[in-house]
């Protein structure tokens, strides 16, 4: 190893961690040219493919690499969060209304596709400039691109590096949530640790939420499986050996390390205007469920964040400032109060970060704090990370219905798909709580508020 | 059936076998769209060449399931079978017969998103030949 491996976790939660293959997976990101000060895991980790998810490994630029396995098959998969008006004495009656409203609306589920339908043209103009593209053309507000991370483009995207295929696969898929573990959910603030900051989020205790998690779709897919190969195929021509093939990687400063980022980017940028149309939309039936206009929905975007990226950030490693590449899978950025990539709204109390759990629990609302620039590259978990395997999760859920018990607690949920609900029960996922009990408690995140489902839908 | 499941905590697997490797490959594809679709209720009504090449064994093998995965994802196709003309380690060529996906026929069991190299492996059995391969689903 040229660095340690550091996991972030508790006494309950190690154990688990132990059984995969997580610890192996990240002693051999260790090992990567280039690495700097510790290949790290965040306490929602778990095992994936060559870097682990709950992952955080920042490279040199001039000597590291560039992996598509330390960013995920799903680029800029991400969550996003708004806030709105309504109480939760007001939603309660219209809930299944709403719930089936978005349900329709929404394209989810495994082939689903989009109402917005592009050229690969027209496509690459998404690719170039993510949210504004969306705005540009009517889903969302101007203010929406500030309090989204990278304002919701990264400049550096060269559509030029998506292959056909990769514009191919995600032409159609514009403004479609997906399917998997990926999700619309109303919600309501239940619980405020942190009023000034809840306050600067636009956070009230009742108040209704949306919160949405979803990526870059096949596009994103096809991009990290394009590179996956392409960079494979060049250590295996150049002789230089990998732990993990999945581990695949090229030299950040290489004509195809460039180029993935470039593509990467590109990616992100699709995910960004993903998810900026569908909160558009998820607005959009709200207004239409409640007869309010949107002055009385006061719908506002809190933020979005990525949790599958590798971006070029400035950090301190051995008491120096200096340009690192940190690859986050699974890991959310957590940059401090002060920082200047922070809207001046947000200068003051960290960066949000939101950190969806499962659909039966909660999810929370933290903030980014000094402790995650000194120990994680601005780092830390992104959400729960699942305990069964999904043939696992089937099984403990024969004999039960899962929706009724859902109702049961108060929260409605519809999805597409004969195993979804099963294999993404609540039982399936670590216990949130206990993950961000961690991130606060190590002090690389501080905690804000907990969000409580109300109707969730799934693909 | 020669393949079976294997459980992994976030995705899905096969593990394959096959009397020759043309076998085992074949049975990949197989094993692949069974979690798609219920290929059963594939006529197989249209017809396509392809030609893969890959470094070794293992990385032809993910080559090959890639490049039949496009036919899902890119094509919106479901593989009913596939013939493999000629194999060796590093190169295939095959014919596969598809059907064109249409929501009221085919059923969709499972979004599979990837073929990747994870766990990969492609051995030469006292049986035969074996293989594991992991979905991104």
């Amino acid at each position: 190893m040229r660095v340690p491996a550091r996991i972030y976790s508790s006494p309950s939660m190690i154990a688990a961690i132990k059984k995969e293959e997580t610890i192996q997976q990240l002693v051999n990101v260790a090992q990567l040219p280039g690495i700097l000060t510790a290949a790290l895991a965040m306490p929602d980790i778990h095992w994936g493919y060559g870097f682990p998810i709950g992952g955080v490994a920042a490279f040199d630029c001039d000597e590291g690499v560039i992996s598509p396995g330390g960013v995920g098959y799903d680029i800029n998969c991400g969550v996003r969060l708004a806030a709105t008006n309504l109480t939760e004495a007001e939603a309660r009656p219209r809930l299944e209304d709403m719930v089936n409203a978005l349900f329709n609306a929404i394209p989810c589920g495994v082939g689903s596709t989009g109402s917005v339908r592009l050229s690969h043209t027209d496509l690459k103009k998404v690719l170039k400039t993510g949210s504004r593209w969306a705005v540009e053309n009517g889903f969302g507000d101007e203010s929406d691109i500030r309090h989204t991370e990278d304002n919701g483009c990264m400049e550096d995207a060269d559509p030029a590096a998506v292959t056909d295929r990769a514009l191919d696969r995600g032409k159609n898929q514009l403004g479609t949530l997906g399917s998997g573990n990926h999700f619309l959910e109303i919600g309501v603030v239940d619980e405020i640790f942190d009023e000034p900051a809840a306050q600067a989020f636009g956070l009230t205790q009742g108040r209704i939420t949306v919160l949405l998690h979803t990526g870059s779709r096949g596009l994103g897919h096809q991009t990290c499986d394009d590179f996956l190969a392409s960079m494979a195929k060049r250590l295996h021509i150049d002789g230089v050996p990998v732990p993990d093939r999945q581990l695949a990687c090229a030299r950040i400063s290489s004509p195809s390390g460039e180029k993935y980022y470039r593509a990467m980017a590109s990616a992100a940028n699709f995910a960004w205007a993903n998810r900026q149309i569908l909160m558009h939309q998820a607005k959009e039936v709200l207004m239409r469920v409640f007869n309010i206009g949107p002055r009385d929905l006061a719908m506002r975007l809190v933020y979005d964040v990525c949790h599958n990226i590798a971006k070029f950030e400035t950090h301190t490693v051995d008491g120096k400032k200096q340009r690192v590449c940190v690859h986050r899978k699974g890991a959310t950025r957590s940059f401090p109060p002060g920082h200047p990539d922070l809207c001046p709204e947000y200068r003051h109390t960290g960066q949000p970060i939101l950190i969806p759990g499962d659909m039966g629990t909660a999810s929370y609302v933290l903030a980014g704090t000094e402790g995650s620039m000194a120990e994680t590259f601005g780092s830390t978990c992104h959400g729960a990370g699942r305990v069964l395997s999904r043939t696992a999760a089937k099984k403990a859920a024969q004999g039960r219905s899962l929706s009724r018990e859902l109702e049961d607690k108060g929260i409605l949920v519809r999805w597409t798909g004969r195993s979804t609900l099963a294999e993404e029960m609540p039982d399936a996922y670590k216990d949130i709580t206990q993950v961000v009990d961690v991130v606060h408690g190590s002090g690389i995140s501080k905690k804000v508020a907990i969000l409580r489902p109300l109707a969730v839908a799934k693909g | 059936m020669p393949y079976t499941l294997i459980d992994h905590t976030a995705d899905i697997g096969i593990c394959i076998t096959g009397d020759t490797l043309t076998d085992l490959f074949v049975e990949a594809a197989t094993a692949m769209f069974d979690q798609l679709t219920d290929t059963a209720r594939l006529s197989g009504a249209h017809r396509k060449q392809i030609e893969i090449t890959g470094i070794d064994r293992p990385d032809l093998l993910v080559n090959f399931l890639r490049e039949l995965l496009s036919f899902w994802t890119i094509d919106a196709c479901l593989v009913k079978n596939v013939r493999i003309h000629y194999i060796n380690d590093e190169h295939l060529t095959a014919d596969i017969r598809f059907d064109e996906y249409t929501p009221e026929t085919h059923e969709i069991l499972k979004d599979i998103k990837a073929v990747t190299y994870h766990g990969i492996s492609v051995d030469e059995t006292d049986a035969g030949w074996g293989a594991t391969i992991i979905f991104d689903v």
